[in-house]
């Protein structure tokens, strides 16, 4: 990850990952210590539900959490993605933070019949995980932290799917444990798909203009058409737009929730439809923010002159992004056998029969395979609306002329909406969960000089919780300075003094 | 034949509804007003010009209005209406339609930004955020129904309302009926939130959008903009009137009823109030949200 170590904000982030990644690892090591004494065996295969199930579920999930990036706990994330490389970063949020998610389904399956309170903290989890990614990502001025922060996001929305499915597994409504999970982990394969398409997008537009400050690009489109276009696939499929892959397994998860909040009882069907309102907000905000990424970054006018000069990359570069948009368009209309194929996986981590998860799977494929035509269908409706405009408007006057300025006779690039100033209304309607900070110069007087605003939102969780006690901890440490101080002969006394004590104890 | 028929009664019927809205505010406002079949005269003047596009542009901005268009049309198909069955079924249809008006709004958006103007990209910021606000409103409201009738797809949903669902369970379906007017109100840029008739660009949010549109492509906006009222129409009506009759006509003639009330109440609304502070707005949403809320908490059994 620290592959350009001169940088002093990548070691940073690397010693940032070094940490999260030990204190995940150690809540592992007592969840596979515990785990080992109850069964008398370290071997998967042996381990089973034992008395403590509980404990080490909790224990399971803030070790995975850490690796997944469950909020609170996701403090690392959108320090170490951005700092990596750009194909590593792909790797990382694509593949590596799912180990958690598929680490924690392991632990689960080992645990047997889960708790009812399991299904409402998870659906907790997702929820704030959900809604809390998002906006830090609206809130993001850097491309690739954007992308971070959407990794949160997501993770978060794989976590309200296990929720609805192990409360449906609780409640005794396979429909809804089957769907849910379903949709779960269908969500981690898609996410890997659009995630590692947006990453290595990111990287050709870092390496082709050398910035990847949002207001600082516009007009790429033009510039380098091939990645633009698999950029929009990208951001189209992981807000969850039909036809693309990425509403494919929110709508899963959708469904779930739904059947939940039909079928159980009042106390029962809070978390359900929480779930759907928080998928509801997700999305909308998801949108927002993707529409302003694509909009800001490939339309508009350039808005300096990196921007301008940006070139095409090579066709290497754009082949693996091609092949990962080719995935999220074939999940997206082949979505009914994609689940069908999903039924041995859904049965293992379900404990459910294989001739019951199929069926349901078949059901729900029926819905799939309606979703999956509706979408080819509007493709089709919109070519033939396209061919219709252009049959229309050959032989009129079709002109191209200056945007619509009101009259205003020299409107520079730099007049356009910024990404910070399309999210606004956003970020101050939910000002309270982000703490933006601004340093706003404005203008004075009637011929102003100088008007400057400056914005930055750090993470909330890292300001206010994590820095804090961590500095605390580091001052406790650094009280041990007093016995450690770098002088040789000091160490030599402390041994002598050992010594001489072992030696005291030997003789009495 | 009766399953085509929500279809063809949108794609026929949906700009009618505007002129209804266009006229109750001229006679409120003591005019005469435009002939009621003005916006289809609209579309026709606009289907035969030319087109001017801006240089800043790229195909998204081409694509917008087909996307959109498009996906109003396959949302039609999902819809039921009075108690005439969708064109097409199934569980979850629910989700799609949400998520189609949302693709239209990703496309409608991106092509607004496309033309680097200001105005367009102020419209969409404000579109993004309201449509986030008030998107948890409408699945609020659709699971308040789903729990009452214990159906997870439209047609279902909407056509076994019935009077006898009003006698059990009446206020919970005047508040989801609250909560989708306005989501109704604000998805379709109508006063309180949006005023189509204003003049000034800083003011708008749907207008603004679609500034640089001209020609064959802004008819498509246009007509997308009116199937969307219609489509929002449709639902809120569906809940309102809950008499059917297994009679083709008396059964069409009581849903296109209700949907030219529902474009009156509009107009009324619409001559009666001013538009709202846009920070005014957020308020109003989240109250659209609370009302789904209160009719989800009342339909707990």
């Amino acid at each position: 990850m620290t592959f350009e170590d001169e940088k002093e904000t990548t070691r940073r982030a690397g010693w940032i990952y070094l940490v999260a990644s030990h204190v995940g690892t150690a809540f592992l090591l007592v969840l596979f210590i515990l785990l080992g004494r109850a069964n008398g065996s370290l071997d998967f295969d042996r381990f089973s539900a034992s008395s403590g199930a509980s404990l080490l579920f909790v224990v399971a999930l803030l070790g995975f959490g850490t690796k997944a990036g469950f909020v609170p706990l996701h403090v690392w994330l959108p320090e170490a993605h951005p700092a990596a490389p750009s194909h590593v970063s792909a790797v990382m949020s694509a593949v590596m933070i799912k180990t958690g998610i598929y680490g924690l389904l392991r632990v689960m399956i080992f645990l047997g019949a889960p708790q009812a309170w399991w299904g409402w903290v998870l659906c907790g989890i997702g929820l704030t995980s959900g809604v809390i990614g998002v906006l830090l990502a609206l809130a993001q001025h850097d491309l690739k932290r954007l992308l971070a922060y959407h990794s949160v996001e997501n993770i978060g929305i794989i976590a309200l799917g296990l929720g609805a499915g192990t409360l449906g597994l609780r409640a005794g409504l396979p429909a809804v444990a089957v769907i849910g999970f379903a949709g779960a982990l269908l969500h981690v394969l898609n996410h890997a798909l659009f995630k590692g398409l947006l990453f290595l997008t990111a990287g050709n537009v870092l390496h082709s203009t050398h910035s990847l400050e949002i207001d600082q690009l516009g007009g790429l489109l033009k510039r380098m058409p091939r990645t633009g276009l698999i950029f929009l696939i990208g951001a189209a499929a992981i807000s969850g737009l039909p036809p693309l892959n990425g509403f494919i397994s929110e709508f899963l998860i959708y469904l779930a929730s739904f059947k939940g909040a039909v079928s159980l009882g009042a106390a029962g069907s809070v978390p359900m439809l929480a779930t759907i309102a928080g998928l509801a907000l997700i999305g909308g905000l998801a949108a927002a923010c993707f529409t302003k990424a694509f909009g800001i970054v490939f339309l508009g006018r350039p808005r300096t002159a990196h921007a301008e000069q940006a070139r095409e990359v090579g066709l290497a570069m754009v082949l693996p992004g091609f092949a990962l948009a080719a995935g999220c368009i074939l999940i997206g209309l082949l979505g009914a056998s994609v689940v069908a194929l999903m039924a041995p996986l859904v049965s293992e981590v379900t404990g459910l029969s294989a001739t019951i998860v199929s069926t349901l799977l078949s059901e729900t494929g029926h819905s799939v395979a309606f979703v999956s035509l509706t979408g080819g269908v509007l493709v089709v409706i919109a070519t033939l609306l396209a061919l219709g405009r252009a049959i229309a408007l050959a032989g009129r006057p079709v002109s191209t002329n200056v945007t619509w300025d009101c009259g205003y006779a020299e409107p520079s690039p730099r007049m356009q909406y910024t990404a910070s100033s399309f999210a606004q209304p956003l970020t101050d309607t939910f000002g309270l969960l982000l703490q933006t900070r601004r340093v706003l110069v404005a203008p004075r007087g009637l011929f102003p000089t100088e008007a400057r605003l400056a914005t930055t939102t750090a993470d909330p969780y890292q300001e206010y919780i994590f820095q804090p006690f961590l500095s605390a901890v580091g001052r406790g440490f650094s009280m041990l300075r007093l016995v450690q101080q770098g002088q040789v002969q000091l160490y030599i006394l402390y041994i002598a003094v050992t010594l001489l004590l072992l030696l005291l104890w030997q003789l009495a | 034949m009766s399953s085509l028929f929500p279809l063809l009664m949108a794609l026929a019927l949906a700009p009618f509804i505007q002129g209804v809205i266009n006229r109750t505010k001229a006679v409120v406002a003591g005019r005469v007003g435009q002939p009621l079949s003005q916006p289809y005269r609209d579309l026709v003047k606009l289907l035969r010009k030319g087109a001017v596009y801006s240089q800043t542009t790229t195909w998204i901005f081409r694509t917008g209005p087909v996307v959109g268009l498009a996906s109003m049309i396959c949302a039609a198909a999902l819809l039921p209406f009075g108690a005439f069955p969708a064109l097409a079924s199934f569980a979850g249809d629910l989700v799609l339609l949400a998520y189609l008006l949302a693709l239209a709004r990703f496309f409608t958006v991106l092509a607004a930004l496309d033309t680097g103007s200001s105005f367009e990209a102020m419209g969409a910021s404000r579109e993004v955020t309201f449509s986030a606000l008030a998107e948890p409103a409408l699945f609020l409201g659709l699971a308040a129904l789903a729990r009452q009738t214990g159906s997870l797809s439209l047609t279902p949903l909407l056509t076994t309302i019935s009077p006898s669902t009003w006698m059990q369970a009446a206020p919970a379906l005047g508040l989801t009926i609250g909560a989708l007017v306005i989501v109704f109100l604000a998805e379709n840029a109508r006063i309180p939130v949006d005023d189509p008739t204003t003049h000034l660009e800083l003011t708008m949010i749907h207008e603004v959008m679609v500034l640089d549109h001209s020609g064959p492509d802004f008819a498509m906006i246009q007509y997308a903009a009116a199937l969307k009222m219609w489509l929002l129409g449709a639902i809120i009506v569906a809940i309102a009137i809950p008499w059917h009759s297994d009679n083709f006509l008396l059964d069409g003639g009581a849903a296109i009823f209700g949907m030219l009330a529902l474009a009156v109440v509009t107009g009324i609304i619409e001559s009666s109030m001013a538009r709202l502070r846009l920070l005014r707005v957020t308020q109003l949403l989240i109250a659209a949200i609370v009302l789904s809320g209160l009719a989800l908490a009342l339909v707990q059994r």
